[in-house]
């Protein structure tokens, strides 16, 4: 009893510890250096644009769970459900030759792309569902990106206490080729659970980049400016990190 | 030539700090959603083939539920790990650590010269006669370098959406994400298990000299 007693002193004396330093700047720009490499070393040993794993209908989870916002309380939101999101508009803005606004029957009209893909949230869970949707190239390239163009912001009708949701990816990520503005799930419109009538897969990376609710995409040469500055809603607020390749 | 060369000291003590950090980071991250699965796909606890209890704050890194911190804590030592573990085994291999003190010999594994090997063992006796590790204390190593070390780094790396598409053949060793993270929380705790029984012999043979010698290397020619 007494040595067990000793262990979880020496346990709760190093987690107080780990507790203080992790909230030093030192600290933080050590994990941004990790993420970086990590980030790196998936890009250089997968070869120039490793695929995420797609799978089979057979593989497909009975349901597809719905976390974060799972529904958005505002009379505008509804009056859009009720219907059917016809006249929801995607904006396509900042760094571009031609803004653009797409409604649904728009987006649907370009050439869609399929996949079944894993969806794994940075909880520690995974579910397997089939999207559909046109590539996020695809839509960039109608409004031409401009040459400082580096980064995608994704933003979005929901919000946390009133705190907008937001997220942000690469070039990198944004032109890969399973990179897609989703609007069916399972063959089925996407439910107002998985954030109708539009969400982002950029299916390399962890649930919570996959932005729901979408409103407009913005190109930006840096995300310093954007909101909180780190990248998305979780990054700002909670402290996740940018890179969720890991 | 010192009982423990320079290299294998000083991945001792870094293996020591990093998987320590990583273990109660671990448990934190644990704590998000303990419950674990098997296969591809899985996030409904009924359907969970065991559901993990949550893990006090005196265990975890921080010491208070915080995913992200946690999260950083792992990613950060996950590259102390896995880079000191790299450089121990290259070491190790041309040191002739590996050749001459955990290698087994034809004869150890005979039952009879194993069942000495536990009788000794159970009496405490831990005078070797030949060599530096006995048969038993060759196997737990044996078992943590090769089996349980590499499956903390392959199920990790499988567990992870971008080296998923970067080594897509990750999943199909593991069957699946979700079984490479019910693999990942079990060789943890074989490797706690480890742990408590490494600590637990030092403490109960020659501690200070156990110790002094992982720091100092003890006296030249300690093994002839």
């Amino acid at each position: 009893m007494q040595r067990r007693s000793v262990l979880a002193g020496i346990a709760a004396g190093l987690t107080a510890g780990c507790s203080k330093i992790g909230q030093t700047d030192a600290f933080q720009s050590l994990v941004d250096g990790a993420d970086r490499l990590h980030r790196g070393a998936h890009r250089l040993i997968g070869g120039p644009r490793p695929m995420a794993p797609e799978f089979t209908l057979a593989d497909l989870s009975t349901v597809f769970r719905g976390n974060g916002n799972t529904e958005i309380d505002s009379d505008e939101y509804r009056t859009h459900q009720t219907a059917g999101f016809a006249d929801w508009q995607l904006a396509v803005t900042g760094l571009v030759e031609r803004p653009l606004g797409l409604s649904l029957a728009q987006l649907h009209a370009l050439p869609q792309r399929t996949q079944i893909t894993r969806h794994d949230c940075v909880e520690g869970w995974s579910a397997i569902g089939e999207w559909t949707g046109p590539q996020l190239s695809n839509v960039l390239k109608l409004a031409g990106v401009k040459p400082a163009a580096r980064f995608a912001v994704f933003h979005c009708a929901d919000d946390f206490n009133g705190i907008r949701y937001y997220e942000s990816c690469d070039l990198d990520d944004a032109m890969h080729p399973q990179t897609i503005v989703a609007h069916t799930l399972n063959g089925e419109p996407l439910p107002v659970k998985n954030g109708a009538p539009l969400r982002m897969r950029i299916e390399r990376q962890l649930g919570y980049k996959h932005a729901k609710f979408l409103t407009g995409i913005e190109l930006v040469a840096s995300l310093a400016p954007v909101f909180g500055g780190q990248g998305g809603y979780w990054e700002d607020n909670v402290g996740y990190q940018w890179y969720a390749g890991v | 030539m010192k009982r423990h060369a320079f290299g294998t000291r000083a991945w001792h003590w870094i293996n020591a700090v990093s998987l320590i950090v990583m273990f109660m980071s671990g448990l934190n991250i644990s704590n998000a959603h303990p419950h674990l699965y098997w296969g591809k796909w899985g996030f409904i606890p009924g359907r969970a083939w065991t559901d993990v209890f949550e893990f006090p704050g005196w265990a975890t890194i921080p010491g208070y539920y915080d995913l992200a911190a946690a999260r950083d804590w792992h990613v950060v030592f996950a590259w102390v790990f896995a880079v000191s573990l790299l450089a121990f085994m290259i070491s190790a291999l041309v040191n002739g650590h590996l050749r001459r003190d955990i290698a087994t010999k034809r004869r150890e594994w005979r039952p009879a010269a194993i069942w000495a090997d536990v009788r000794a063992h159970l009496r405490f006796d831990f005078e070797h006669h030949e060599g530096k590790y006995n048969f038993l204390q060759k196997m737990a190593y044996g078992l943590v370098l090769f089996v349980l070390l590499p499956l903390m780094i392959f199920t990790g790396m499988a567990m992870s959406p971008g080296m998923d598409a970067a080594w897509p053949f990750l999943l199909d060793v593991f069957g699946g994400r979700q079984s490479a993270r019910s693999i990942h929380f079990m060789s943890a705790w074989g490797l706690f298990g480890f742990f408590i029984l490494h600590v637990g012999l030092v403490l109960i043979n020659k501690p200070l000299k156990n110790l002094r010698e992982m720091i100092t290397g003890g006296p030249r020619d300690a093994t002839a």
